[in-house]
């Protein structure tokens, strides 16, 4: 890794004698108990490592039934309520937390010059929200979880037998440790910025961490009274999306993707900014076309909230309604064609220096490029008819979800590694592992397109024997996937432990959160910053040697 | 980035003042922004309900008409004066402390916190009274036969299963003001506040002005049906 | 040139996998999907292929460490916009110009009605047969399905003819095509139902028209009409009535209707049924309307909505009481007493009590 020279007259001087925040205090209450912005993340950061694999399982048993077209290794029981735990376990208790959880709440005072987040107790409550809202999903699991699928549609989720309660319970709690952490976030980046932090000097990341904020207070409330609606109404029979009783069951539909449309820009956005990020990073140049960026996460928020409708195409909806979510869906992939192109405009005539990190971000650009592209042809009325509920749409969503999400979960923690623990990864093993999780994601997903033309429904359990090779094929991709991911988990767990000291800036990166030490302080700077330039300058930032 | 070399410390001038804010006015304008930005879920929170009433109540205007009438509308309006009086007491008590006067900011708590539950046992008396004469949500709709009017059709039940809905989730967000504004009324007779620090009365006070606010929009909505 | 557009066709719907096109819209759709997918398609190999180039070309190499400030001017922004924007507009308009054809059902349509239950499709045409798991439709005229839930949602998907509506509990959807090819098509629900959702499966038979005609004409044959098409073996008992209409009459004796109503054109309580479908009647409220199975089907869920002038309120609701496929045969009953000189059923006897003057 290359070294970066120290500019003149920063705080690291006076900070070398103040221990990191990962010495500066000890014993298990201490952690447990912390206000620390940077301890809550890593809090975050060890329960979406558990949830994410606890998905990953639940996938990899999916995809292993799938190689047979009848009975595999599960009944049809089993699978149901595996695809649900899946779909709840990777959007609740993975998705949404992740990259603001751990990230968010690590960078985002780090960035702005802020010795914490503006409301440190409310941080460490949206923590214990969010894991009780995974104990309570655990527990629902243990007593056979659910199987209406993770959209938990009526009038089948208010009159099953499974425990479908302490899932929607668990979804609940875990709507308002996201609503917290998005007021948190909010009122941090208005009041805490330091002096010298322009609006227009903010890093690209907590643009994005700031739309997503957004995003989460206004919508998830919503998605907590129609649970909320649909548990009562499971308990009780009060009827509200009952026919029989005068409901009906597409207004639950209607509530439910008003949250989770714009949802998806809750798990997205903050994959966005971390790609900013890194693509700042790694051309070692200033990021084409900033202002862009960062106004078209406003453009993503504001749509995103009028779209939801395409999700009921097929649903029963007139074909005013249908014209008008159409039209608007359209709207939203503008917003993120601006941000690729500056993206991809931003390695011309760059310097760019391939890392893991890097590696992540280019593997990020094609597959969220083909699966923003699969979602405006979803939103093409007449087409979305046809693959609805196929395969079709479950290969759109990971593409999204997996590729631009997971991979820049994983570029981003590689890539802030050595600020977060003071240790540097092996890049070699970086490299190889990358390589398996980006050619696993592609192989995975990309029959999954075919398989839904032909008309392959999802949450299927058994299936006509002419899809099989494709489910193979799919399969098999998981499987070199699933190891990708787990070689990176070892490899990360021994850097972490055993791994080599890391420097305070390895990448010789201008962000920043770079000049501080690494691992930071507990209050960050041991005095009040005041910055004096945009955070993808490079001003005597020059790599003196090159280790790699 | 450079650092202010003369700022060396970070000693809180004021017992209130939390280390990563500069100064109290930036920490007492976060707080209410904070709180505003949380009032704005809360109004989201409830505007999901109000769109399942709206869209039952176009669907069934004359079963919604004729449920309505068997809601007690004196008691409504009771309940509403009640709360837009609780709403200027505590007005008045943000006013009191920001001259100081801490003994009649705890008695204007003290009176916000009485009619807050004189609202609830007002209410309560209502859903008493519902549930004797049958009118409750879904499949525990049983209109008594003895109510005046012509019987009630069988898409009332909406009517009420929206009533419930509303009308509860509004009680609990009554009862966690009536906590809100006892642990500060508790601070306050401590002596925690003064005219240089008053934050959780200011936003104690604005989460129960929503809370009123929610109730203006409850009454006319489902007392007041033409 | 058009054995050219024919091999493109073929060659596309094969690369992609997409199953035969063997309905009127199938082509259409997917020539849509062609433009789409190859467009989004080129783009995102395009930026990968961008992405790696540039990485090839400007990667740092020594100790040069710093990339050139490079900010295209405004120009950059604004085709990034239009460039997207003009294809995501063309596609929507053509999109939805289907969509809105997909959704318009033709008078002439033929009908039958599909009822989805966990975890099987049962169809009735009105006029009779019943057939659980097997549709019959004739290629080349346009039939419309008129489907209901017996209990959560479901959804009635046929790939061939790339169409898809949800079925939903307490309403009717509908969904309309034209077959274009002989052949038997798969069927898929795909709106999860529960443990036998994979197995919630039908096929759509298309025949020649007059193949189809005979087929008709000897299941509506009395002797032949108590026999069932059957996907798999059903587990139902068969059914009493063979026919939707017959069902209709006993009900509307059974739940009290002809109490009210008159099937001869005598007046009495409530309306008329002789000649009521699509008959054009004034409300109380002075709006004039065209009875249809829906309003029908409202007038039975809630009396009081619309309510025909000169009536009294009085019709009780039968809300909770008429099961889907009993109010689904009392309206085929009403519309099968449009022309009183002819009848759709052989009279088999009364099976009521005329209704009496008050």
């Amino acid at each position: 890794m290359s070294l970066a020279v120290v500019p003149e007259g920063s705080p690291l001087q006076a900070a070398h004698e103040e221990p990191d925040y990962i010495r500066a205090k000890s014993g298990v209450l201490s952690w447990v108990l912390t206000l620390d912005h940077k301890r809550i993340a890593l809090l975050y950061l060890g329960t979406v490592t558990v949830t994410f694999f606890l998905g990953g399982i639940f996938a990899l048993a999916l995809r292993t039934e799938l190689l047979v077209p009848e009975h595999g290794i599960m009944d049809a029981m089993t699978y149901n309520r595996m695809f649900t735990l899946h779909g709840v376990t990777m959007v609740f208790f993975f998705m949404i937390p992740a990259i603001p959880g751990v990230f968010g709440n690590f960078f985002i005072p780090l960035m702005i010059g802020a010795h914490d987040v503006a409301f440190p107790r409310l941080n460490l409550t949206s923590y214990y929200l969010y894991l009780f809202a995974v104990c309570l999903g655990l527990w629902g699991m243990i007593h056979g979880g659910t199987d209406t699928g993770w959209t938990f549609y009526t009038p089948y989720s208010t009159t099953t037998t499974t425990a479908v309660l302490p899932i929607l319970a668990a979804a609940f709690v875990n709507g308002f440790s996201s609503i917290l952490t998005g007021v948190n976030f909010i009122v941090t980046i208005h009041t805490l910025r330091a002096e010298g932090m322009h609006w227009m000097r903010l890093p690209l990341f907590v643009w994005g961490m700031y739309g997503t904020s957004v995003i989460q207070v206004l919508a998830t409330p919503v998605i907590g009274i129609t649970l909320a609606l649909a548990g009562v109404e499971h308990f009780l029979g009060t009827g509200i999306f009952d026919p029989a009783r005068g409901g009906d069951p597409i207004l639950f539909q209607h509530l439910f993707w008003f949250y989770s449309h714009p949802a998806v820009y809750i798990m997205v956005l903050p994959a966005f900014s971390v790609a900013s990020e890194l693509i700042g990073a790694f051309t070692r140049k200033p990021l084409v076309g900033y202002k862009m960026i960062a106004l078209s996460t406003f453009g993503i928020a504001f749509v995103g909230f009028l779209a939801w409708g395409h999700h009921l195409f097929t649903s029963g909806q007139s074909v005013v309604d249908a014209g008008v979510f159409g039209f608007l869906s359209m709207l939203i992939g503008i917003f993120t064609s601006i941000k690729v192109f500056n993206w991809v405009g931003s390695m011309y005539k760059a310097a760019i220096h391939m890392t893991t990190p890097f590696l992540y971000a280019l593997g990020f650009l094609f597959l969220t490029v083909f699966g923003g592209m699969t979602g405006v042809a979803l939103a093409t009325i007449s087409l979305d008819v046809h693959w609805q509920d196929t395969y079709f749409v479950v290969a759109h969503f990971h593409f999204i979800m997996a590729g631009a999400v997971v991979l820049m979960f994983l570029g981003g923690l590689h890539y802030w590694f050595p600020k977060m623990f003071g240790k540097t990864y092996p890049e070699g093993w970086g490299m190889i592992a990358a390589t398996l999780v980006i050619l696993g994601f592609i192989g995975t997903f990309t029959p999954q397109f075919f398989l839904g033309n032909e008309g392959m429904p999802r949450r299927y359990y058994s299936y006509p024997a002419h899809f099989q090779w494709l489910h193979v094929t799919s399969t098999i991709f998981a499987y070199i996937l699933f190891m990708g991911l787990l070689l990176t988990l070892i490899y990360l767990v021994v850097a972490l432990i055993n791994g080599p000291r890391a420097s305070n800036n390895p990448w010789g990166a201008p962000q920043y959160e770079w000049d501080t030490p690494s691992p930071p302080p507990e209050h960050n700077f041991s005095a009040t910053p005041v910055i004096n330039r945009d955070p993808y300058e490079y001003v005597g930032q020059e790599i003196i040697e090159n280790a790699n | 980035m450079q650092t202010d070399a003369i700022d060396a410390g970070h000693a809180p001038k004021e017992p209130h003042l939390r280390f990563q804010f500069s100064d109290s006015a930036r920490q007492f304008h976060a707080a209410k922004f904070g709180m505003w930005l949380f009032l704005g879920q809360e109004v989201m929170f409830f505007s999901a309900l109000f769109c399942a009433y709206a869209y039952y109540r176009n669907q069934f205007p004359d079963a919604f008409f004729r449920a309505s009438q068997h809601l007690n509308t004196t008691f409504g309006l009771l309940e509403t004066i009640d709360l837009l009086t609780s709403s200027l007491t505590v007005a008045l008590a943000i006013h009191f402390i920001r001259q100081g006067k801490r003994g009649l900011t705890s008695v204007m708590l003290i009176i916000t916190i009485a009619c807050a539950f004189i609202f609830l046992v007002m209410h309560g008396h209502e859903y008493a009274t519902e549930f004797h004469e049958g009118l409750l949500p879904g499949r525990f709709f049983h209109p008594e036969a003895h109510l005046e009017g012509p019987a009630l059709p069988m898409e009332s039940a909406m009517f009420f299963t929206c009533y419930f809905f509303l009308t509860v989730l509004h009680s609990i967000h009554v009862l966690i003001g009536i906590g809100v504004l006892s642990v500060v009324l508790a601070f306050n007779m401590r002596g925690k506040y003064s005219q240089a620090y008053y934050t959780h009365v200011e936003v104690g006070g604005l989460y129960w002005h929503l809370v009123d606010l929610i109730w203006i929009f409850l009454f006319p909505l489902l007392y007041l049906v033409t | 040139m058009i054995q050219a557009a024919a091999f493109y066709n073929d060659w596309m719907r094969k690369a992609l996998n997409l199953p035969p096109q063997a309905s009127t819209i199938a082509e259409q759709v997917d020539q849509l999907h062609f433009f789409v997918i190859t467009v989004s398609t080129v783009a995102a190999v395009a930026i990968g292929l961008a992405g790696l180039f540039f990485f090839a070309k400007y990667r740092y190499r020594g100790k040069q460490m710093v990339g050139q400030n490079f900010q295209p001017g405004l120009w950059f922004e604004v085709v990034c916009v239009t460039g997207p924007l003009l294809f995501f507009l063309v596609w929507f308009f053509i999109g939805f110009k289907q969509y809105v054809e997909i959704s318009t059902v033709p008078d002439d349509a033929m009908e039958v009605y599909v009822m989805g239950k966990k975890w099987m499709w049962k169809f009735a045409y009105p006029d009779g047969p019943n057939a659980v798991g097997v549709l019959r439709v004739p290629v080349g005229r346009p039939v419309k399905l008129l489907m209901t839930s017996r209990d959560v949602i479901h959804s009635f998907f046929i790939p061939a003819f790339r169409l898809k509506k949800d079925v939903v509990p307490g309403r009717y959807s509908e969904l309309w095509f034209t077959a274009t090819t002989p052949g038997s098509y798969e069927v898929f629900c795909a709106e999860y139902c529960g443990t036998g959702h994979s197995m919630m499966r039908a096929e759509v038979v298309a025949m020649k028209p007059d193949e189809f005609d005979a087929w008709l004409a000897a299941q509506r044959d009395a002797s032949i009409a108590r026999q069932q098409d059957s996907y798999q073996s059903s587990q139902e008992p068969p059914r009493t009535e063979a026919n939707m209409v017959l069902q209709g009459q006993r009900l509307a004796g059974e739940k009290g209707c002809l109490k009210c109503h008159s099937v001869d054109g005598e007046p009495h309580i409530g309306p008329t049924w002789l000649g009521m479908y699509h008959r054009r009647e004034q409300l109380s409220t002075g709006e004039t309307i065209r009875i249809d199975e829906a309003y029908i089907t409202e007038s039975m869920m809630d009396p009081t909505a619309k309510l025909v002038a000169g009536y009294g309120p009085v019709m009780p609701t039968f809300m909770g009481k008429l099961t889907a496929p009993e109010s689904a045969a009392i309206v085929e009953y009403i519309k099968s007493l449009r022309d009183p000189q002819l009848q759709a059923q052989p009279s088999e006897g009364p099976a009521y009590e005329p209704g009496r003057r008050p």
